[in-house]
């Protein structure tokens, strides 16, 4: 019987309160962890004195940086992190020493018992700081004396002479906010060593491989003798992509003490974990022509990136790589700056690197659009990248479906009818966007496979996958179930999917850069097509038929010669294909292609497929309180094809939400450098931080659009990031079209548009005198 | 350390005689003490919601509810809510794909079930209000709206409101 549901196959599991999390665990003997952190945004550490901390009943040990003096970082050019500060610490919250004890609230109590003296420094506190060379450095020693991590300049075609070619040419100077993932399950960890001298370490990461292999680096252990297990994640976004000090420290701690430990940081240790969205000012330069042809752009940016690297050399490429996409461009060049300041340091979240770019060219476009007195819709989809195409950068553009979604969310929006023309105060903004369907290529240089599956279908009819995925909550377990169940039959809930344990799964690099369901989707594919075909020779052969059907939990091989059906049920075909096979256990891989590109150092950016989306919001503007209401959001997504669409639909809802948020409140920033108590988060709390409940939500309208890519599994592309990307920018475009204020700094907080409202309004009176 | 005190109350309709400190959180009482760990630690201030369990019918925060509160009164937490089968807001948030990490899941199952306690049909405006008391930063609410509109239309014999995604080629 056919059962055509899409609920996830751990859904229930985690609606009835049952599905673990890292913090729902618990070993005999445990002991907790807690921080001593850094009460200075910059400073050289004199010494430190853990005896009263030791000294105190119920306490373990103490750990300290020097007892992990070995370097790391998610991205192997860049390794700038230690567990625990030596000798300088960087930025308020940074982590200086580690309590075990018996509970955590002693371990609080020992962690401010810990004596530090410090040599206040000068602290970088902007990207002006930052660029000033007189400024100290936060990172000594390096081969370059900068806090710039990294400059990326490339140039593409001939950007002056499609500037030359441009009948209107705008320039504007555009400051994108810092903002923070705020999973709401925080980081935690447990780690054990068993008497066999294994360490597992159990943790809410998203990169359970990378962690594996750092632990191995700054533990200096076999890496054979370290098990990470990722338990269920209360969602990442991008913020459980590095590895932390929680993880390093729980781990350092158990071998130390034997016993096993628990590490979890509290909700402001989050705000200063971070990794979050780089606080960006940008600087963009734009041609067109009267028919609507972009000629030429000139990009720069400065990106605040926090006192460490972890993706900051990627996230300054992306930049780059991603300012033109989804459009055609010829002739344009950039130039983007990561830089070092004594703030939490940034990473990926959700969109990464392309969040900014697109800010401030989506709203470039509805300028020049309004200066050639064209639809901005229709500018955008006459600029469209064109299917099985080359870009100027040398990214390899195979499925497009852009013009479908911006058709789709015009469609749907009426917006040719309100772009203009809406009541006061009511307006109306669309954007587009493209986004990679995963990294080509892996942090480390490696031509492996990225991303492995194996099956094993059980006499039972139940099939096993283990799979290293990393699934936060995007459903990526349901992914590779559904992926094998459709391939030979049967419902997803008769698969089992055992993922992300280093013991015992393949490997696949995490959950990051969109990559899982393009990856591991088409790792899962092979898997699955070599067990149908085990079982299909069988079955042809046991049946003298040409062919058989997989459908509904049985295997079907049309009507013998007196017009029976012939059919099995799924399990006893699995058990005459084991007769004949042997054990019915399949793996699967997948390595991206190899694409070569014209271009000299351009491993970061390329992806075997590109998403694409268009939105359409809708906004009402309080013209006395400055008070922005998003109204409705539609958001049209081409995600090759929506193997499940009510979790796609989720995906998209997703992303408009935290656009939304970034749109309108998120802000993560700190009180300045004359600021009596230093550089201190502003609203390091979910209270201060302002997110999205659901009052502040839009209505979201999602559209799925399939383009069907030819190399995706089953045709599928990435949908988790993608569509946040047109949000902001698209809401700044309607507060345009209902107030006429151009906002070129997010958030659209009630001040910054009532300022502009007002500034506007002064303008505009001595205008009209 | 204070001395420890007796608490006497109902979890999930079964007696519970427990010691426990008096400054210990209903949180901390439930998952570390019990182990009923289908609450959650969310912001331990009272932000977000994740901690919601009901108190004598009433969605209350445990993160800042004393467990020494609790004397003599009747708890449910999200391990009390499904019996054999999942309840009907359970399940239509399984069917909606309203659950994406589910760290807030539990949360939000608990207030939608004492909503609909008090009040059978309840508008859409009314389910608004009650779940702005917690926040999902995984799903935009779109859809956990959408399962408890469901749910609402099936506890009322109306017919179900199952999840209908939108194709552009539909349009």
């Amino acid at each position: 019987m056919s059962e055509k549901t899409s609920a996830k196959i751990d859904g229930l599991d985690k609606i009835t309160g049952r599905a673990q999390f890292t913090d729902d665990m618990t070993r005999p003997g445990m002991l907790h962890g807690a921080f001593l952190r850094s009460p200075h945004a910059h400073a050289r550490i004199l010494s430190i004195d853990t005896a009263p901390a030791l000294a105190m009943e119920g306490v373990h040990a103490v750990l300290l940086g020097e007892d992990l003096p070995v370097n790391y970082g998610v991205i192997p050019v860049a390794m700038d992190e230690h567990a625990l500060a030596i000798d300088k610490v960087r930025f308020v919250g940074e982590e200086v020493a580690c309590v075990a004890a018996v509970d955590r609230a002693t371990a609080i109590r020992a962690s401010r018992a810990i004596v530090v003296e410090y040599e206040v420094l000068e602290a970088v506190l902007s990207i002006e700081d930052a660029m000033n060379k007189d400024k100290p450095l936060l990172h000594e020693g390096k081969r370059k004396a900068s806090n710039v991590l990294r400059r990326v300049r490339q140039r593409y075609g001939d950007a002056d002479a499609g500037f030359e070619a441009a009948d209107v040419i705008l320039e504007a100077e555009y400051d994108y906010p810092g903002s923070t993932h705020v999973p709401l399950e925080t980081q935690v960890a447990l780690a054990e060593v068993t008497a066999d001298g294994l360490l597992t370490l159990f943790s809410s990461t998203q990169i359970p491989h990378y962690l594996h292999r750092i632990l191995g680096r700054v533990l200096e252990r076999r890496m054979q003798d370290i098990r990470v297990v990722k338990p269920h994640v209360g969602a990442g976004y991008g913020g459980k992509s590095d590895p932390f000090a929680n993880e390093l420290c729980a781990a350092a701690l158990a071998i130390r003490t034997g016993r096993p430990i628990k590490i979890i940081l509290d909700r402001e240790e989050v705000f200063y974990a971070h990794r979050g969205r780089h606080r960006t000012k940008m600087w963009l330069k734009m041609g067109i022509t009267r028919e609507g042809k972009i000629t030429a752009a000139d990009f720069k940016a400065w990106a605040e990136g926090g006192a460490y690297a972890s993706y900051g050399v990627v996230t300054a490429y992306y930049f780059g790589v991603f300012l033109p996409l989804p459009y055609v461009l010829d002739n344009w060049r950039f130039e983007t700056h990561r830089c070092y300041t004594n703030h939490p340091p940034c990473g990926p979240k959700r969109g990464h690197g392309a969040i900014q770019p697109r800010f401030a060219l989506e709203q470039h476009l509805d300028r020049l659009a309004l200066e050639i007195g064209m639809s901005p819709a229709k500018l955008r989809s006459i600029n469209s990248v064109q299917p099985d195409t080359e870009t100027s950068n040398g990214l390899r553009i195979t499925s497009v479906a852009l013009n479908e979604c911006i058709d789709a969310v015009v469609k749907a929006s009426g917006f040719e009818d309100k772009v203009g023309k809406m009541p006061p105060n009511r307006g109306i903004g669309i954007a587009a966007s493209a986004y990679m369907c995963g990294a080509l290529h892996a942090i480390y240089a490696s031509e492996l496979p990225q991303s492995a599956v194996q099956i094993c279908a059980d006499r039972s009819g139940r099939i096993a996958i283990f799979s290293g995925t990393a699934d936060i909550g995007q459903g990526s377990n349901h992914m590779l179930a559904q992926i094998v169940a459709d391939t030979v039959g049967i419902q997803p809930k008769d698969c089992r999917v055992l993922e992300a344990d280093t013991d015992f799964t393949p490997v696949d690099l995490g959950s990051y850069s969109s990559r899982v369901t393009f990856f591991a989707g088409n790792a899962a594919v092979r898997a699955a097509e070599k067990l149908k075909a085990a079982m299909e020779e069988t079955l042809c052969k046991r049946w003298e038929v040409e062919s058989v059907r997989f459908e509904d939990g049985q295997v079907h091989g049309g009507v013998n010669a007196d017009g029976e059906p012939i059919v099995a049920s799924f399990a006893q075909a699995v058990e005459w294909a084991e007769q004949e096979h042997g054990t019915l256990g399949f793996t699967g891989y997948y390595t991206p292609p190899k694409i070569g590109s014209r271009f000299r150092r351009q491993s970061v950016g390329p992806s075997p497929a590109y998403s694409f989306t268009a939105q359409v919001a809708e906004v009402e503007v309080d013209p006395e309180t400055g008070m922005v209401k998003v109204v409705d959001v539609w958001c049209a997504h081409d995600c090759g094809k929506a193997l499940n669409p009510v979790i796609v639909e989720g995906q998209l809802e997703g992303c408009v939400y935290m656009g939304v948020g970034e749109a309108i409140l998120e802000d993560h920033n700190f009180t300045g450098p004359m600021s009596r108590r230093g550089p201190l988060h502003k609203s390091a709390s979910i209270l201060e931080y302002k997110i999205p409940t659901l009052h502040e939500t839009p209505r979201i309208h999602s559209i799925l659009v399939e383009s069907m890519d030819k190399e995706g599994p089953r045709g599928a592309k990435e949908a988790g990031e993608g569509p946040q990307l047109p949000t902001v920018p698209a809401i700044a475009n309607a507060i345009f079209d209902a107030v006429g204020v151009r906002l070129e700094t997010a958030p659209f907080t009630p001040d910054r548009v009532l300022t502009a409202i007002e500034r506007k309004a002064r303008k505009d009176a001595k205008e009209a005198r | 350390m204070a001395d420890p005190i007796i608490l006497r109350c109902r979890l999930n309709g079964t007696p519970k005689t427990e010691l426990i400190a008096p400054n210990r959180s209903l949180l901390d009482f439930l998952r570390e003490d019990l182990g009923y760990t289908g609450s959650k630690h969310g912001c331990d201030v009272g932000d977000c919601g994740a901690c919601t369990v009901r108190i004598d019918g009433a969605p209350t925060l445990s993160c800042i509810t004393l467990a020494a509160s609790v004397e003599g009164k009747s708890l449910q937490t999200i391990e009390g809510v499904a019996g054999s089968e999942p309840t009907l807001v359970q399940q239509c948030f399984h069917e909606h794909v309203a659950a994406q990490c589910g760290y807030c899941t539990p949360g939000i199952v608990l207030v939608l079930e004492a909503l609909f306690e008090e009040q059978a049909d309840p508008s859409e405006e009314a389910i608004a209000e009650v779940l702005g008391s917690n926040i999902c930063r995984c799903t935009g609410y779109t859809k956990i709206l959408s399962a408890a509109i469901d749910a609402r239309e099936r506890r009322n014999g109306r017919p179900a409101k199952p999840p209908t995604p939108t194709f552009a080629r539909d349009l």
